[in-house]
């Protein structure tokens, strides 16, 4: 962990040269690992990245996300989740095998404004990517609220091993429900923890740069609790 | 002391061009970005007398659908001087001109932004020219490269532009307006600057090879200034003060 070097980049930024793997928003040119986008990259043993600080939403196998309902066809919904390329979500994970166009009305289950817990199943760019729902803890919202918050920064949110998540839901009582994809639902029985995870979270989308943010947050949970 | 009669003195006998500034002095140049809120990427530039505000959409879904290509994303462009831009009131309809400047601009953004990442995708590309001196086209170019990026659209390397031009018979970095109206050349230049690679080369009057060549190599060094400017504005909002 200690040896991993960061730096602030934009895109055209030589991060370094020499032998090493060009991962994730880095283009290699020559021998120069290139950053191609506003972010902070990484330099370890293996390869060079870097973590994006603005964008949308790249859809990835097995990403836990949280959609929208936009529309649907006979056949599927069409799901919003902040990516460039709108969720598919087949009729038939919803009403199982026996789905019959003809007779099952798609609204009756999920209607435009809906939120969805669901995971992407497949997705190759040539495609729209597929979701589904037929997965434990997984399915319609019934309620919450709902906040959006860059892509990027939901990493953060979560924390090492989670712990950042932890502090927000011990402090404030809410359950939170955190997509891949930025959308995150809070649910909460007390009003007051509602407006108070709400708030760490906007801080924490703000400030998802700077250091011991965690504590931070503590503080920040702790003190509107008197 | 202008080739042309005139009333303007475009280079007087110190070297000082008619606004003050020196040969190879660009004007003064400020950009913003993130000024938008309703777009996914957005800046602003004041480039001397220039202001003009640039946003970004996408990537995302193209409309009409047959535009889109199934292999990488599209880039559209629309650059748009405001009926107020100019001191006599111009026509919103788009004018040949604009056409113009629309299509450079796209081809000039198009060898940096990564289109093959979105397949079945636009990247929209908006340029409003609120207040229009010479140069506008370099200095919208230089707004959209930083709202391009300020939308996190991942780019091979940013895109400066800045033009460079003759002026009473002497190769000038910048030409301002009177310069362009009065001046026997003018050559807007784009350029990657890590890339080391020119995406825009126009030139409107008469060079010589050799002043060709210091032309272009006078614009270039204007691009860098440029980029330094744009990397500040792009730092500014997305690191803020905090130290590396």
């Amino acid at each position: 962990m200690d040896d991993i070097k960061r730096k602030y980049v934009i895109p055209g930024d030589v991060i370094t040269t020499g032998p090493y793997r060009a991962e994730e928003n880095v283009n290699l040119v020559g021998d120069r690992m290139i950053a191609t986008t506003v972010g902070i990259s990484e330099i370890y043993d293996s390869g060079v990245r870097v973590i994006p600080l603005t964008g949308m939403y790249v859809p990835r196998i097995d990403d836990f996300i949280i959609g929208i309902v936009k529309s649907h066809t006979s056949l599927s919904w069409e799901l919003d989740m902040r990516s460039c390329y709108p969720g598919i979500l087949p009729a038939q994970d919803v009403f199982g095998r026996d789905f019959n166009p003809k007779v099952d009305d798609l609204t009756s289950r999920l209607k435009k404004g809906d939120l969805v817990a669901a995971r992407i199943v497949n997705f190759d760019r040539s495609r729209d990517p597929l979701i589904t729902i037929g997965d434990r803890d997984l399915g319609k919202i019934e309620e919450g609220e709902l906040i959006k918050i860059s892509p990027s920064k939901v990493p953060r949110l979560i924390g090492k091993r989670g712990s950042m998540i932890q502090a927000i839901e011990s402090a404030t009582k809410a359950l939170i429900t955190i997509g891949q994809n930025g959308y995150i639902v809070v649910s909460c029985e007390e009003p007051e923890g509602l407006l108070k995870a709400l708030d760490a979270i906007r801080m924490i989308e703000e400030q998802a740069h700077v250091p011991n943010l965690t504590e931070k947050i503590q503080e920040m949970l702790g003190s509107n609790s008197e | 002391m202008g080739v042309r009669k005139s009333d303007i003195v475009l280079l007087d006998d110190k070297g000082i061009r008619c606004d003050g500034r020196k040969i190879d002095e660009p004007r003064n140049i400020m950009i913003k970005a993130g000024v938008l809120k309703n777009a996914n990427g957005s800046a602003y530039i004041e480039f001397g007398e220039n202001k003009i505000l640039a946003g970004v959409f996408g990537p995302r879904d193209v409309h009409p659908k047959h535009l889109a290509n199934t292999d990488r994303g599209i880039l559209r462009c629309r650059y748009h001087m405001e009926p107020f831009s100019v001191s006599e009131r111009k026509n919103p309809a788009p004018s040949r001109r604009e056409i113009e400047i629309s299509k450079v601009i796209k081809e000039a953004l198009e060898p940096a932004v990564m289109l093959e990442n979105f397949p079945r995708t636009v990247v929209d590309v908006y340029i409003e020219v609120l207040q229009a001196d010479g140069g506008s086209r370099c200095a919208a170019l230089d707004a959209a490269a930083v709202a391009l990026a300020d939308a996190g659209i991942p780019m091979r390397d940013m895109v400066s532009a800045c033009a460079a031009g003759k002026v009473a018979d002497t190769i000038v970095l910048d030409i301002n307006n009177e310069e362009d109206q009065e001046g026997q050349a003018d050559m807007p230049v784009a350029y990657m600057p890590n890339l080391e690679k020119v995406t825009l080369l126009q030139l409107d009057g008469v060079l010589t090879p050799a002043e060709y060549k210091k032309c272009v190599e006078t614009a270039i060094n204007g691009c860098k200034i440029v980029y330094e400017i744009q990397k500040k504005a792009l730092k500014e909002k997305f690191f803020g003060d905090s130290p590396q």
